[in-house]
């Protein structure tokens, strides 16, 4: 299959390339960006007059729930939605029930996902056997089942012997260990940002200390350690002044925000909305504009949606009652859009950051539109208007804080492997 | 949008105190004042709610606030039924909306919802048939605004109004959703001083933006208070991490004759029930003469009336 893609805005940050060129794809490889190949003969000529074509986006978060949770979310409605959403390559925690923790489940998943159409999918194993935070997963042999990276997901690990032990063991083959930095204990019972809203709201409180603390000690342990470390999820501007830190001191972490997080505060909480709860809980105005300058500047290295498919009726209930959690796998494309357009940021450093920044963070050959690297493509209508609804989500999610509200840019056609995984009507 | 007010500015709902205009809390005042003779007569009965049908709706358990709102239903000649949901339907797994549906299918007029669950009220009115109001009786921690409007009532009966008063809230604020009711109502009503005394633990971040200032000492918190509304200590915070003891909570928090006479000698003792007497409050104190707790409880039923009289007009 020959694809010719002519006349669109290439945006490829890797190679700091932004202007109007066409690209060709042949054997689900990139074999020229600009003039036509020799003897280039296309089966299918995309027009992309007005469109941008950029590499396909590298989701770091995307709950698939197989297995265990298929009420909420399938392989296939998942893989479509992402798709849908211009992701090429995602990383899916493992949070499943069973939690991804023997090799034999992640060659499962390997290979159902492999038999349908949609994105790559890299499974970051289990830390700890059941995610119970006791005893090490066996990381060497989840690596050869297809595990990039470990993680406990949102399950905590509360000790920090066993944490110290984890980054020893990872650091000995030079794995790597994403981390979500919160203090179980500092966090118990809380279901929202303890502030100032939460104190009004009657909500429980989780404090911006519960994030700061285990920072700390993540950071001390992976100084002494070695280990590789990816911070996921940071929530607040003291943790983002940490980890801003550490990497001026030269420690080589690495961390990311989930979009809601980048829109949406505190405030928003106000009516009670079950669709506003989120692990991490949203923080203050401070927090969110922390989190908008660290984009930009560099400390934070990627976006992802945390894509978390609940069941309605997980939402349908008071909100400290209701599963934490947002569908956004379709929306990571046009939330990060929405920042750069409200920080003036380049379209360039909005693609960065979900598409060759996380590439390199799970440490994959993707998120670049590289002659000789793999046809993975989004190409997306950066002015095209749509409103969230429950129709126009493919996810099985409709759980999104955003459901009613208008967003702009909107994928048109997505590419994986050279093959059009997914096209717009 | 405000879930509370109709487009024209009517109750509709009664979920909180918390941005409810003034003459709206002013109005419920005044509309009690005019039940307070009902409970007085030989027949302790007006029409106004003659064929509304008010489901008492109760996740949690509770005797004393949905005996009151029981009685000032019927005193309106309202048809009352009492769901104690919390040892029947849900404890059957049944969901929230369910329960909710199942009833309006009854062709009740009218929720009184109390939950365990801050925002429980909220989603409920938010899920219910257009001709349904909802007036929250508890949810959580986050609001209970009768029992608000009720000391509002009871201060303005023993202090005429608002505008001269220092008035001290005391006790765990952190967990109680009357002191929310009550600071949104003091601040509201324009009173100039709102304070609130505890220990650190038991005060919730970032309180002060609610309007209050902050103590942690009575001494210095009680200092020429005109009302003093001590709170209840519910018995599983009295020892663990939030307070080493009953004792020393009682030492240092609980009002004593001794600490009250730092308030202005006219100062009035207010407590929502029920009262644990030797741990926030000396009983001295809590039958003496500045203690208007029981009258509290009598006003109670004239406020009650008042919403639901305000709420089933509104819609009728």
């Amino acid at each position: 299959m020959k694809i010719h893609i002519r006349h669109g805005r290439v945006v490829d940050p890797c190679n700091q390339h932004d202007g109007l060129a066409d690209v060709f794809v042949a054997a689900g490889k990139i074999v020229a960006v600009g003039a036509a190949p020799a003897d280039f003969h296309a089966n299918r000529v995309i027009d992309a007059t007005g469109l941008v074509v950029c590499p396909g986006l590298v989701d770091l978060s995307v709950r698939l729930r197989e297995p265990g949770f298929e009420y909420k979310a399938t392989l296939e409605s998942e893989m479509l939605a992402a798709a849908a959403g211009g992701v090429t390559s995602l990383a899916c925690p493992p949070d499943t029930d069973p939690p991804l923790d023997e090799p034999g489940l992640v060659e499962m998943l390997k290979f159902r996902a492999k038999n349908l159409p949609g994105p790559r999918v890299y499974p970051i194993g289990a830390l700890t056997q059941k995610l119970d935070g006791k005893l090490l997963t066996e990381m060497a042999e989840l690596r050869e089942a297809g595990c990039v990276a470990f993680t406990q997901a949102d399950a905590p690990l509360t000790d920090t012997q066993v944490l110290l032990r984890a980054m020893e063991y990872a650091a000995t083959f030079g794995f790597s260990l994403w981390l979500r930095p919160q203090d179980v204990f500092l966090a118990r019972g809380g279901i929202a940002h303890d502030g100032a809203i939460a104190s009004r709201l009657g909500l429980p409180g989780i404090p911006a200390l519960a994030e700061t603390v285990a920072l700390a000690t993540i950071l001390q342990l992976a100084r002494a350690t070695g280990a590789r470390v990816h911070l996921t999820r940071l929530s607040t501007r003291d943790g983002i002044a940490m980890v801003r830190a550490a990497k001026a001191q030269g420690l080589a972490v690495t961390c990311d925000v989930a979009t809601p997080h980048v829109h949406l505060c505190e405030n928003d909480l106000i009516g009670f909305d079950s669709h506003l709860h989120l692990t991490p809980p949203l923080r203050e105005l401070r927090d969110r504009d922390a989190i908008r300058e660290a984009l930009r500047d560099g400390s934070i290295d990627a976006l992802c949606s945390d894509h978390t498919p609940v069941d309605e009726d997980e939402k349908q209930v008071p909100f400290g009652e209701s599963s934490p959690g947002a569908s956004g796998v379709e929306l990571l494309l046009p939330l990060t859009l929405k920042w750069a357009r409200e920080m003036g940021a380049p379209l360039t450093k909005a693609i960065d950051l979900v598409s060759w920044k996380p590439a390199q963070i799970l440490g994959v050959s993707s998120g670049t539109l590289s002659v000789g690297s793999c046809a993975d493509i989004c190409v997306f209508d950066e002015t095209a208007e749509w409103v969230v609804t429950s129709r126009t989500l493919a996810s099985q999610g409709k759980n999104t804080p955003f459901l009613d509200q208008p967003m702009q840019g909107r994928v048109r056609y997505t590419l994986i492997d050279g093959h059009l995984d997914f096209e717009a009507h | 949008m405000n879930l509370q007010l109709t487009a024209d500015g009517r109750l509709r709902h009664l979920l909180t105190l918390d941005g409810l205009p003034r003459a709206i809390l002013t109005q419920i005042l005044d509309t009690a004042e005019s039940f307070m003779d009902v409970g007085e007569r030989e027949v302790k009965k007006v029409p106004l709610l003659r064929g509304k049908s008010i489901f008492n709706l109760f996740f949690e358990p509770s005797t004393r606030t949905r005996t009151t709102f029981e009685i000032a239903a019927k005193r309106l000649s309202a048809d009352v039924v009492n769901l104690n949901i919390a040892t029947s339907s849900q404890t059957k797994g049944e969901a929230i909306l369910d329960t909710v549906d199942n009833l309006a299918a009854m062709h009740a007029d009218m929720f009184i919802v109390r939950h365990s669950q801050s925002g429980a009220a909220h989603f409920i009115a938010r899920n219910v048939a257009p001709h349904i109001s909802v007036v929250n009786a508890g949810d959580g921690r986050h609001a209970h605004p009768t029992q608000g409007l009720l000391d509002m009532f009871t201060i303005r009966r023993y202090k005429g109004a608002f505008h001269n008063l220092t008035v001290a809230v005391v006790g765990d604020v952190l967990h109680s959703r009357v002191a929310r009711s009550q600071i949104h109502a003091l601040t509201t009503l324009g009173v100039p001083e709102v304070r609130v005394i505890g220990p650190k633990t038991l005060l919730p971040a970032g309180v002060e933006q609610m309007g209050v200032q902050v103590f942690h000492n009575m001494e210095d918190g009680l200092r020429d208070c005109d009302v003093v509304i001590m709170l209840r200590l519910q018995n599983e915070r009295m020892k663990g991490a939030l307070l080493p003891s009953a004792q020393e909570y009682f030492k240092f928090f609980g009002l004593t004759p001794g600490k009250l006479a730092l308030a202005k000698p006219d100062a009035i003792v207010m407590h929502p029930g029920p009262m644990n007497r030797g741990v926030e409050i000396d009983s001295e104190v809590a039958d003496g003469p500045q203690s208007v707790i029981l009258p509290q409880v009598t006003y109670g039923i004239a406020v009650r009336m008042a919403v639901m009289a305000m709420l089933a007009g509104g819609n009728g």
